[in-house]
């Protein structure tokens, strides 16, 4: 491999024979069969190769993994699976359950593995799945790597297949390149030392009396593995490919030597002698010492700059052949060389160094723009924040104006939407769900009703206190959670708890944010959208600045970001098994309906001519059911294997025992049946993103039971047809990604892949300048005063984005329009209208025992009636002459959709205006008339007590009443008691008055009290007649 | 009409707490009301009375206690007083002196001479009968007492209490006036009984509206001063529970409140002292609601 990159680099092979030969053209067909075998070879070499050459200048943010030798994988697994439990994650910094990591773990039996014919090698062993035996359909191969090539042929015949067996696909769980290894970057054990790659191990060393290792191919080993036993890339036999030791002892091995490592991060790890690959030891004190200040990169300082071509060549020719595992990493990697800081020169020299190609940042910005450049058509589908933030990075300016004015233009004509901030909402609490009748007794309906407020309760504390240092939900709220939790149990409650919670987590977590990568706050686009102009305004605020936000790399693990959270510690600390029994049944019900929900089919909205308003309601119709299927089925997979979940994967021999129990047992969701329905119907789009959530929360052992071994299966098989009907198009490859990014906007692409996210993260740090001091980290800013803002309405929303002269147009039209339509009316209907009514009130009134309350009615209801006819008319008129004025005012050149909106808004401010007038003025012109008659009951009870008082005594000699007072007191009495408005008052006003007439102690009162009683009662009968 | 005065009412915890102070010294008689309103010109009649009586009857609550075991002692010390002259209010002059509520006192004596006359102790409803028509007890001399105890007390007394739950219902019917002015289509507490909801407030709107940029789905009226203590009961025993049902509300404290009580607004439950103004519909145009 080496031979051949380096003839390349000295140019004694024509590099677009190489191409060519990339490209899967072979130009000597004789001698195809060993150039395919050395291609598949060849690309994990060079992104080795590529990894190793800037190994000393990348000092900052994650690390991409690169062909990591498979003995390193263990250790990896071991390092977070001991983060996997116990961490709390309200830290939201990806270090959570990361049961993703674990599906690419290390099989529980590594038995050998026969190839027919060929020399297979440790790194690529999987690749040619269909071609295997297939003898060992249960066993997962171990120390298999990615399959680099030589899959379009074989999927290609199988296209029109149903889906295949399981013995056909082979499938490769322990390769962390078929399914990209999530959170491989999160978890380099010792994080002082950004290691690009895990040092050798030696593992065999310190197990003397372990066998021989044996290797899975038929060829005798061509190297001596013991002097070299975890050499990376070897291209020997794979070094743990099929190790009889037991996993476990290995693993227990790996771990003392990792703690070792970490207590010797200071001395250099020793090269080893007989090193076969690229891969160079870290020089780790010539890493940490980034110099912000020295000078940046400079294109006349570039050295290599033919060798560096030819590299980006074959480079991005790997990418646009989607030769690369995972398209993501190589972007990633590249954004990262080019954010790089300047390294201080190495002082550790080798005796003979080999070429430092990318050892410059002069030479790592020159490679980094020279694949941007060439990979500006996968670059153009990402979001216009990062797009931005790439056209604004001076160093893309200096290196190549071209690509920062394609940028600039891509920018334009991204088409990236933002949805506003989704209001958080309770569950509506529903008659029909929810009432007495639902419940069994009395006594269950009001249990849950203080169940609900208690729950809410929880949730607002959580809100309130989850993020400040040292709260711990068990502590916080376990007791409160049980507690209620128990009463459920007593009440025979669950159903109705469990649809509430499931509710409930559907509201709180449908908003596009919640989904985001842990730590993706809103401040992101903020930045973004600031730019690189507004940096010393940025720097100015990183005093506000708290929380820091890391950049979890490409690869982020399952987690459950946001609200999420507080469903997650829920469950786990009520840990109520009837409680989660009814949840799965919910989840899993809801999931199924949603995947049968009609969403548009692919094609259809691919269609890019075609963006109107219904395809704009198709789209965001998809994304909702998308997100909420989502997190469902995030919810769903945790429950369901929450019994299975270990701290530690548990031995072989416990695992096949588990495999073996557990796969009598029907799993909750026939994951194999939904995928294929999916497949056959066109509709993976819908349920592949949301059955890899499912599959994300998978334990330890999940991935070996048939059901779900065949469903990996079938996903990798779909992801290989699909990268192969694509295989000329420049697109993002990902399992997920591939599914959405036909169809799909850009904010929901972004929300259900939030590494993508990180792209932008890794370039907003370079902005603000605290790559290298932070680490890549970019520090959250909390905003301390955020303005309320408004219910987000479609009306807003297209104002938003258009000259703010049509809004002044609509306005002015809507207003005036309105205002004619009144006057209109008022000319005609209105006047008539209010003097019937008022005549028929006055008439009413003036006639003795008359029921207010009915005469009152009787008006309303023939106002009611003639109002209607009133707004009907409104209507109509405003519809018929709103658009015609817009039209004329409006340029010629206002597009056909701007202007049907503008004229549709147009109409409905002005009918509003318009009919907002009419009902107001034809119930005032009622309540006017009421309101002057009829004081308050309270005010003349009021009054009344006054009087009394001082009737009573004490009193002072001022405190005195003229019979005029009492008189008029009795008019509002009497006002008021014939108002139909205190007609609900009557029965207390009956007790007062009584009240009032029983105390008769002063002569002067007597009399007034004895006028009171007699008008008061004569009244009062009439009243309740 | 009181409440429709311009006078602000809203007020910051700090002045609440110097009204508070203040009300400490007062006693619930009509000159009190008077002295209040002198002292503190800027707020509203109806806002004061409210925060009196709040404050009031946190007092009350404190002593009653304190009270209830000397009643022997009140109880002689009216009698004597009466018998030396009975044409005085003695007994309020007594209620005033030892700062219980005239109406309280009132009760708490009554029980007291009913258990003396009939050997044993009355009901809770012969009690307030009595209250309401004093001319039901046995004693004239000490009905007419009793009556201007609960006439001059404006905290306690069945007419307090009859003026209390007038006020209620008016703010109410003010409020769904307000909701029909501006054709706001809502389901009052009797349909939400009706369909067996099971917290209920005042007002369910049938299309959610924005006030102030807040979406409000129901309307809680109150017609009283929203000071801390109220709030903190009324937000668990209502407010959170309508959230938790209906989502974000409105709560009208028609008397005013404690502004830093605003403080729920993102969250969902806004105060106001008076119907809002900036209301923005939802649903536009074709449909009207």
């Amino acid at each position: 491999m080496a031979a051949l990159l380096e003839s390349l680099l000295q140019r004694e092979v024509e590099l677009n024979r190489a191409l060519d030969w990339l490209r899967g053209r072979h130009e000597c067909e004789e001698n195809g069969q060993d150039l395919q075998v050395k291609k598949q070879e060849f690309v994990p070499f060079l992104l080795n190769f590529l990894r190793d050459q800037s190994s000393n200048s990348l000092t900052h943010g994650p690390a991409t993994p690169a062909k990591t030798p498979s003995t390193s994988r263990p250790l990896r697994a071991q390092g977070t699976s001991s983060e996997r439990r116990g961490n709390r994650s309200s830290t939201g910094q990806g270090s959570r359950s990361t049961s993703r990591i674990q599906l690419f773990s290390p099989a529980p039996s590594p038995t050998a593995q026969q190839h027919r014919g060929r020399r297979r090698m440790g790194p690529f062993g999987a690749s040619a799945a269909s071609r295997q035996t297939g003898a060992r359909s249960g066993q997962m191969e171990e120390g298999c790597r990615w399959d680099g090539a030589g899959r379009k042929g074989r999927v290609a015949a199988k296209i029109n297949e149903p889906v295949s067996p399981p013995t056909q696909v082979e499938l490769n769980f322990n390769n962390l390149d078929d399914f990209p290894p999530v959170g491989a970057a999160h978890v380099s054990p010792i994080p002082a030392k950004p290691s690009r790659r895990i040092n050798p191990t030696p593992v065999s060393t310190e197990r003397p009396n372990s066998k021989p290792k044996s290797c899975f191919t038929s060829t005798p080993l061509s190297q001596p593995c013991s002097s070299s036993p975890s050499i990376p890339e070897t291209f020997g036999p794979g070094p743990s490919a099929a190790s009889p030791l037991c996993l476990q002892e290995e693993r227990e091995l790996l771990k003392k030597e990792r703690s070792k490592l970490a207590q010797q991060t200071s001395s250099p790890a020793k090269p080893i002698p007989g090193v076969c690959t690229p891969t160079r030891p870290v020089r780790p004190g010539s890493k940490v010492t980034p110099d912000p200040q020295a000078p940046g990169p400079d294109p006349a300082k570039v050295t290599h700059a033919p060798e560096l071509n030819l590299l980006a060549e074959i480079y991005c020719t790997c990418i646009s052949e989607n030769l690369v595992p995972c398209v993501f990493l190589e972007v990633f990697f590249v954004l990262q060389l080019l954010t790089t800081r300047s390294v201080a020169p190495s002082d550790t020299m080798e005796q003979d160094p080999p070429v430092d190609y990318l050892g410059n940042v002069h030479n790592c910005v020159y490679f980094a723009v020279q694949v941007l450049e060439n990979q500006f058509t996968l670059l153009s589908h990402l979001d216009r924040c990062t797009l931005r933030l790439l056209a604004e990075n001076e160093r893309v300016g200096v290196f190549s104006p071209g690509l920062r004015d394609l940028l600039v233009q891509a920018q334009d004509s991204c088409t990236s939407k933002v949805y506003l901030h989704t209001f958080i909402h309770s569950v509506p609490f529903q008659p029909a769900t929810d009432n007495r009748t639902n419940f069994s007794s009395d006594k269950a309906f009001h249990i849950f009703k203080k169940q609900r407020d208690i729950f809410y309760e929880l949730l607002r504390e959580w809100e309130d206190y989850h993020k400040e240092p040292g709260w711990e939900f068990e502590a916080a709220l376990g007791n409160r959670v049980r507690a209620m939790v128990s009463q459920l149990t007593a009440a025979g409650n669950h159903c109705h708890f469990a649809r509430l919670f499931q509710k409930q987590l559907v509201q709180m977590c449908k908003g596009p944010r919640v989904l985001g990568s842990p730590g993706d706050a809103p401040d992101a686009d903020l930045l973004g959208m600031v730019g690189a102009d507004s940096l010393g305004r940025l720097k100015r605020l990183q005093e506000r600045l708290i929380q820091p936000q890391a950049l979890s790399g490409p690869c982020p693990p399952p987690s459950f970001p946001g609200n999420q959270e507080f469903f997650r510690d829920f469950l786990q600390t009520a840990s109520c098994c009837q409680l989660n029994q009814h949840l799965k049944d919910g989840l899993c019900q809801q999931l199924l309906q949603l995947n049968e929900v009609s969403i548009l089919g692919p094609e259809a909205a691919s269609d890019e001519g075609e963006e109107g308003v219904d395809g704009d309601m198709e789209q965001r119709r998809y994304s909702s059911v998308l997100v909420v299927a989502q997190v469902l089925a995030k919810f769903l997979g945790f429950i369901s294997f929450l019994p299975y979940q270990t701290s530690e994967a548990p031995s072989r021999e416990i695992q096949e025992a588990a495999v073996t129990l557990r796969s009598k047992s029907a799993p909750v969701l026939d994951v194999c049946a939904v995928l294929r329905s999916c497949i056959h119907r066109k509709r993976t789009v819908l349920t592949i993103p949301w059955l890899v959530e499912f599959l994300s929360m998978l334990d330890y052992t999940g991935p070996f039971l048939p059901s779900y071994r065949d469903a990996f299966g079938l996903l990798l098989q779909f992801y290989r047809f699909v990268m192969y009907k694509n295989s000329n198009m420049c697109v993002f490859v990902s399992i997920l990604t591939v599914c959405l990014c036909f169809s799909v906007d850009q904010q929901l692409l972004y929300t259900c892949c939030p590494y993508l996210g990180e792209f932008r993260k890794l370039l907003a740090a370079f902005v603000s300048g605290s790559a290298s001091k932070t680490g890549g980290l970019i520090r959250k800013i909390t905003p301390t005063s955020a303005e309320p803002r408004g219910p987000p309405t479609t009306q807003q929303a297209f104002f938003h984005n258009q000259p703010p002269s049509l809004r002044r147009t609509v306005e002015f039209v809507a207003e005036r329009i309105g205002s004619n339509c009144v006057k209109h009316i008022k000319a005609t209907l209105v006047s008539e209208l209010v003097r019937g009514g008022e005549k028929t009130l006055r008439d009413g009134l003036g006639s003795d025992c008359v029921n207010a309350a009915k005469l009152n009615d009787s008006i309303c209801a023939q106002l009611c009636d003639a109002g209607m006819q009133a707004l009907e008319k409104a209507t109509r008129f405003c519809s018929e002459n709103a658009p015609r004025a817009v039209r004329v005012l409006l340029p010629e050149e206002t597009s056909q959709t701007v202007l049907t909106t503008a004229e549709s808004i147009t109409t409905r401010l002005a009918t509003e205006k318009a009919c907002s007038w009419l009902s107001s003025n034809i119930t005032k012109s009622l309540n006017t008339e009421e309101a002057n008659r009829t004081p308050l009951a309270s005010d003349v009870i009021v009054e009344i007590k006054e009087v009394l008082s001082i009737a009573v005594g004490p009193r002072t000699e001022e405190e005195v009443f003229t019979v005029q007072q009492i008189f008029s007191l009795l008019d509002k009495v009497e006002q008021t008691l014939k108002s139909r408005k205190v007609q609900s008052i009557h029965t207390h006003f009956f007790p007062t008055l009584h009240i009032l007439l029983s105390c008769s102690y002063k002569f002067i009162h007597v009399i007034m009290i004895y006028v009171l009683y007699t008008v008061l009662w004569s009244l009062c009968s009439s009243c309740l007649q | 009409m009181v409440f429709f005065s311009l006078v602000r009412m809203k007020i910051c915890r700090a002045e609440y707490k110097t009204i508070a102070k203040f009300i400490e010294q007062l006693r619930p008689t009509r000159q009190c009301m008077k002295i209040l309103k002198d002292r503190f010109p800027n707020h509203s009649q109806s806002t004061l009375l409210s925060i009196f009586s709040l404050e009031y009857q946190k007092r009350m609550k404190r002593t009653l206690v304190k009270h209830q075991d000397v009643v022997e002692d009140y109880f002689q010390r009216y009698r004597s007083e009466a018998k030396k002259r009975p044409s005085d209010p003695v007994l309020l002059e007594l209620a005033n002196e030892v700062d219980l509520s005239p109406s309280l006192l009132a009760r708490l004596l009554v029980e007291r001479f009913l258990e003396e006359q009939q050997g044993s102790v009355s009901s809770k409803q012969v009690l307030n009968s009595m209250l309401k028509e004093p001319s039901l007890i046995p004693d004239m001399q000490l009905a007419k007492h009793v009556e201007q105890c609960t006439i001059n007390d404006c905290c306690y007394g069945p007419l307090v209490d009859c003026i209390k739950h007038a006020i209620g219902q008016e703010h109410e019917e003010i409020l769904r006036e307000k909701l029909r002015e501006r054709n706001l289509s809502f389901l009052d507490e009797n349909h939400l009984r009706a369909k067996g909801y099971d917290k209920t407030p005042d007002i369910i709107l049938e299309v959610p509206i924005a006030v102030e940029g807040h979406i409000v789905h129901w309307i809680e009226s109150k017609a009283s001063f929203g000071d801390e203590q109220s709030h903190r009961t009324y937000l668990n025993e209502q407010f959170w529970s309508y959230w938790n049902r209906f989502g974000p509300g409105l709560v009208i404290y028609w008397y005013g409140f404690i502004s830093e009580l605003d403080c729920q607004r993102d969250r969902g439950i806004l105060l106001k002292d008076c119907f809002p103004t900036d209301i923005v519909t939802l649903c536009h145009g074709s449909s009207h609601c």
